[in-house]
């Protein structure tokens, strides 16, 4: 009976489920909470139907169906579970372990294997495959800057080949051979190099493609994993955090259909070093009269700043980095709001790098994450302008920016994840080594908050490690500053200072940071403002 | 260049009739012999009413599946959109173990089958023909290259165009979808149906897939009707016609025969292909090419030709490749060597075909090798099973469908090997 929603309704080891038309069987199942085994599947590539994995049972049909490839139709009945769909699927696992070297203890991959894992799960107890029959062997090969391929424990589910051919749009590889000699042969005169080819390492279900950069860094279930949001550009890519000790060690992309789909770049991926710098500014410094700097405690540090702040009036300044939250940035426009203020960044620019096959997905020239936050928020980019201007401002805020090069004739605040970068000595006079105030905020791996990506959506990053020493959310920092000088109570989250900024920045009207969710929204999105 | 047999006395001679008349080969000496007459029968005919014959006449596809041609045909978009020109592919891949029929068909009568594929185009309403021909036919592809160029310059083709490619040698690529990945550039690799090739066949297109005996019948039954067609049977009335069987292995006259629908499998074996070779009695045949069940004596003796007879005695008629096994053959080397072809050929897609294939293999040489156990047999069997209606082409049920009837057939010699009571050999 046709569903007057245009649903297709069917019955999924019992479970009756409703799906758009044209759902595959094995994406209805996700539904019904059911994960069909599968390797050569993957819902960002096209459908190649070859590793045979997702046998599914279906009434009526004369044999066993790949869930991957099995449009649903209405009144289907579906049984992942039978015996005979249970045994085609332990078929296909003994047959993809006979040529495996079973190397798992020295494997990278070992803790996220999706062969580990699903035979574990249904397959055969033992193999029937003497050990006497020798196994394909192939030597590993380097495929590419940050791609090494071992042949051996391929599965040849052709995953990488269409990432590269239909995705990236670059086909370097292929599968070369036939029959059981076959393994994947990359273009002689090619290296596996695109600016997106190390998706294919995240793509592989096996230790087959493997990241250098990760290889050998830590065992899968040593990970802690947080999700994130990529600095890298403007494009916002969500991510994962993978921390090993507090330690930052790779970064995953985080599926999201309207922003990534289910990648990133290798610029994103290979952005976390930063992260787990040691020298960082631990502990806020208060400048004597004598010119050295002092380490204080955070309530010294903070009533300085509010007594320079209370004592100041005109023109004040605010050099930002459009690498700092949405959050950080509207609290710094709150604490100068009683100036005559403006606030710039700096961007720093590169080459584009789009992934050819997914529409508006590429590393952006905007080598930052907040910009459109910083424009937002009154921020602007004529960076050299404020400069300029901040030589005869009050005060001058600068926000994780540790390279400005400014020469104030007023105080000078500095918020920063690590100490002054301007390069000049530390007594010099007037520059950011010479500020007030150095107080040392966390870092996007250490804090929550939001970044607003190059189309307006407001996205939430989440804390995967702790800050060092006395290091504090730069919006901790500007909230309880902002109270001493008697604006309101300090925020006790991001979360709060997301809702103080939605409710009084038009542009955020009507969101909040809870149905901001994982996914994040487009600002003015609901309302049918243009974004 | 081998010449063919003359016909026997009991064959029916329909597409041989000019096997090993050079004459026949030519644009002129094929007129002489009625050649294009039934193009341009059919070129009067509306497209539908060329159909409809083909349907009526009970023609079966002819490169194994044995589908109906005609319905085949009306699988193809009835209105044409002009911006989906239709393809017709000739399967010149002739690529299974055992049979060498459409090699004869285009060695001997190329235009037949120029004239099948044009009638066959102006019935689909095709732009397009490729006659896709197997890499290793380097003298029948001379041959069509050579027809084609005299149709060309006579003018036959009007405003059809067809393309003679040539595969680089791979048994896959006579799998209809591996052809036309193929013949696209790409690595022949069989595609998940549906879709299926009428809706998104060769380039995105509707497209047609005939095998060269089929299309070479198709003018035979344009000149004389689908009745007439339809009256060659000599036992089911769903195999009609006439069939090409190809005879070779322990044979005293291998080659082409032609006989009705229907003609004892012990008859074209005994009396038109010689018989066994002196002293030697018949120990197994292999009726449709190396993929289809292996049968004993007893049931050889009993089988007769035609789809539905070939089934009854649980096989296929498949592409008519007859491989002969006299009681010299050794029965386990036999299967082993189709194992292992068939392991060389896989295209490596599915996993039960890329592995199993090659495990089977494994297994047979082992127990050729005398270094078998009796589980082996089991194994080899439920590994059969894991690889039969699990894949996306048939190659992987084709290496199971013989070691499965060897197995169940001649299970004895297996043993022996096991057993050490027959000399090991390394194969």
């Amino acid at each position: 009976m046709p569903d007057p929603n245009g649903l297709v309704n069917l019955t999924i080891d019992g479970a009756p489920v409703s799906v758009p038309k044209g759902t595959l069987v094995i994406e209805a199942a996700k539904q019904a909470g059911i994960l069909v085994p599968h390797y050569c599947y993957h819902p960002g590539l096209p459908v190649a139907g070859v590793c045979r994995m997702c046998l599914v049972e279906i009434e009526k049909a004369p044999k066993l169906q790949i869930a991957c490839a099995t449009p649903v139709t209405d009144g289907m009945v579906v049984h992942t579970q039978s015996r005979q769909a249970r045994d085609g699927r332990m078929g296909v696992l003994e047959l993809l372990l006979i040529n495996h070297p079973l190397d798992c203890p020295i494997c990278d991959q070992a803790g996220e294997c999706e062969l580990q894992d699903f035979t574990f799960q249904e397959g055969r107890p033992a193999t029937r495959y003497s050990p006497a029959y020798a196994k394909r062997f192939n030597p590993v090969e380097d495929f590419g800057p940050d791609v090494l391929f071992v042949p051996n424990r391929c599965i040849l589910c052709t995953r990488c080949v269409r990432f590269m051919e239909d995705v990236a749009q670059e086909p370097v590889l292929n599968v070369s051979e036939r029959g059981d000699r076959a393994y994947i042969g990359i273009h002689p005169d090619a290296r596996l190099d695109h600016p997106w080819a190390g998706n294919v390492v995240d793509l592989c279900p096996v230790g087959s493609l493997l990241s250098k950069d990760f290889l050998h860094k830590a065992r899968a279930w040593e990970l802690d994993k947080t999700a994130s949001i990529c600095t890298g550009c403007s494009q916002g890519c969500n991510i994962t955090l993978d921390t090993r000790d507090d330690v930052v060690v790779r970064i995953r992309p985080r599926p999201n259909l309207a922003v990534n789909r289910y990648f990133i770049c290798d610029h994103g991926r290979m952005n976390y070093r930063w992260m787990n710098r040691g020298d960082r500014s631990e502990a806020p410094l208060v400048r004597q009269p004598d010119g050295t700097a002092r380490a204080v405690d955070w309530d010294e540090a903070l009533e300085r700043a509010a007594a320079i702040l209370r004592g100041a009036g005109g023109a004040a300044v605010a050099l930002i980095s459009p690498r700092v939250s949405t959050e950080a940035l509207f609290l710094a426009r709150e604490l100068l709001a009683s100036f005559e203020w403006t606030g710039a960044y700096q961007l720093v620019m590169g080459e584009e790098a789009p992934l050819a096959g997914v529409p508006d997905l590429a590393l952006r020239a905007e080598r930052a994450p907040n910009a459109r936050g910083a424009d937002l928020l009154g921020y602007g980019p004529d960076y050299a302008a404020a400069l300029r201007a901040a030589e005869q401002a009050a005060v001058v805020l600068v926000l994780d920016d540790p390279q400005a090069a400014v020469r104030p004739a007023g105080a000078l605040i500095y918020l920063g994840t690590v100490p002054p970068e301007d390069g000049s000595d530390p007594g010099a006079d007037g520059t950011l080594r010479s500020a007030e105030l150095v107080l040392p905020i966390a870092n996007v791996a250490e804090e929550e908050g939001t970044f607003v990506n190059r189309d307006g959506r407001v996205q939430r990053y989440v804390q995967a490690k702790p800050a060092p020493g006395m290091a504090q959310p730069a919006w901790w920092v500007l909230g309880a500053l902002g109270a001493r000088l008697g604006r309101g109570t300090a925020p006790a989250s991001a979360a709060e200072v997301f809702d103080r900024l939605a409710a009084s920045v038009p542009a955020f009207a009507g969101l909040s940071y809870a149905n901001l969710g994982l996914g994040g929204r487009v600002i003015g999105a609901d309302a049918g403002v243009p974004a | 260049m081998g010449f063919p047999h003359n016909p026997h006395a009991r064959e029916t001679v329909l597409l041989s009739q000019y096997f090993g008349d050079p004459e026949a080969r030519s644009y002129k000496g094929w007129v002489k012999r009625g050649g294009y007459e039934a193009l341009q029968q059919a070129l009067a005919m509306p497209p539908a009413a060329v159909t409809d014959v083909v349907k009526e006449s009970g023609l079966r596809g002819r490169g194994g599946a044995g589908f109906p041609t005609g319905l085949k045909w009306t699988f193809m978009p009835k209105e044409k959109d002009k911006k989906k020109p239709h393809y017709l592919c000739v399967n010149a891949d002739e690529s299974e173990p055992g049979t060498f029929k459409d090699r004869e068909i285009m060695r001997w009568t190329p235009h037949a089958l120029l004239e099948g594929t044009l009638i066959t185009m102006h019935a689909i309403q095709a732009d397009v023909a490729y006659i896709y021909i197997r890499g290793e036919f380097t003298e029948p592809f001379a041959v069509m290259e050579q027809a084609l160029a005299e149709a060309t310059a006579a003018k036959a083709l009007g405003t059809f165009k067809i393309y003679l490619h040539k595969g680089a040698g791979a048994y896959i690529c006579g799998e209809e979808t591996a052809l036309m990945s193929s013949i696209e550039g790409k690595r022949g690799n069989p595609r998940i149906k549906p879709p299926f090739p009428a809706a998104f066949g060769v380039f995105g297109m509707p497209t047609t897939i005939n095998n060269v005996e089929t299309l070479a019948v198709v003018p035979h039954i344009i000149t004389h009707g689908a009745a007439w067609h339809k009256a060659m049977s000599l036992s089911s009335p769903k195999s009609t016609g006439t069939k090409l069987f190809s005879v070779c292995g322990h044979i005293q006259k291998p080659g082409n025969y032609e006989v009705t629908m229907g003609f004892p499998l012990k008859d074209l074996v005994y009396e038109l292909a010689g018989g066994m070779r002196p002293g030697r009695t018949l120990k197994a045949c292999i009726p449709g090419g190396s993929s289809v069940p292996i049968l004993n004596r007893e049931e050889t003796e009993r089988c007769l030709l035609d789809y539905e007879g070939c089934v009854a005695e649980g096989t296929l008629l498949g592409s008519g490749g007859v491989i002969v096994f006299d009681d010299s053959a050794d029965m386990v080397y036999q299967i082993m060597r189709l194992a292992r072809f068939y392991a060389h050929e896989s295209c490596a897609q599915c996993t039960q075909c890329r592995e199993g294939t090659a495990w089977t293999t494994k297994i047979l040489e082992r127990v050729l090798a005398g270094q078998g156990k009796m589980q082996d047999l089991d194994l080899l069997l439920d590994l059969a099973e894991n690889m039969t209606g699990k894949t996306i082409c048939v190659l992987s049920d084709s290496c199971a469908a013989p070691v499965v009837s060897g197995i169940k057939k001649f299970r004895g010699e297996f043993e022996d090997y096991i057993a050490g009571r027959r000399r090991a050999m390394v194969a």
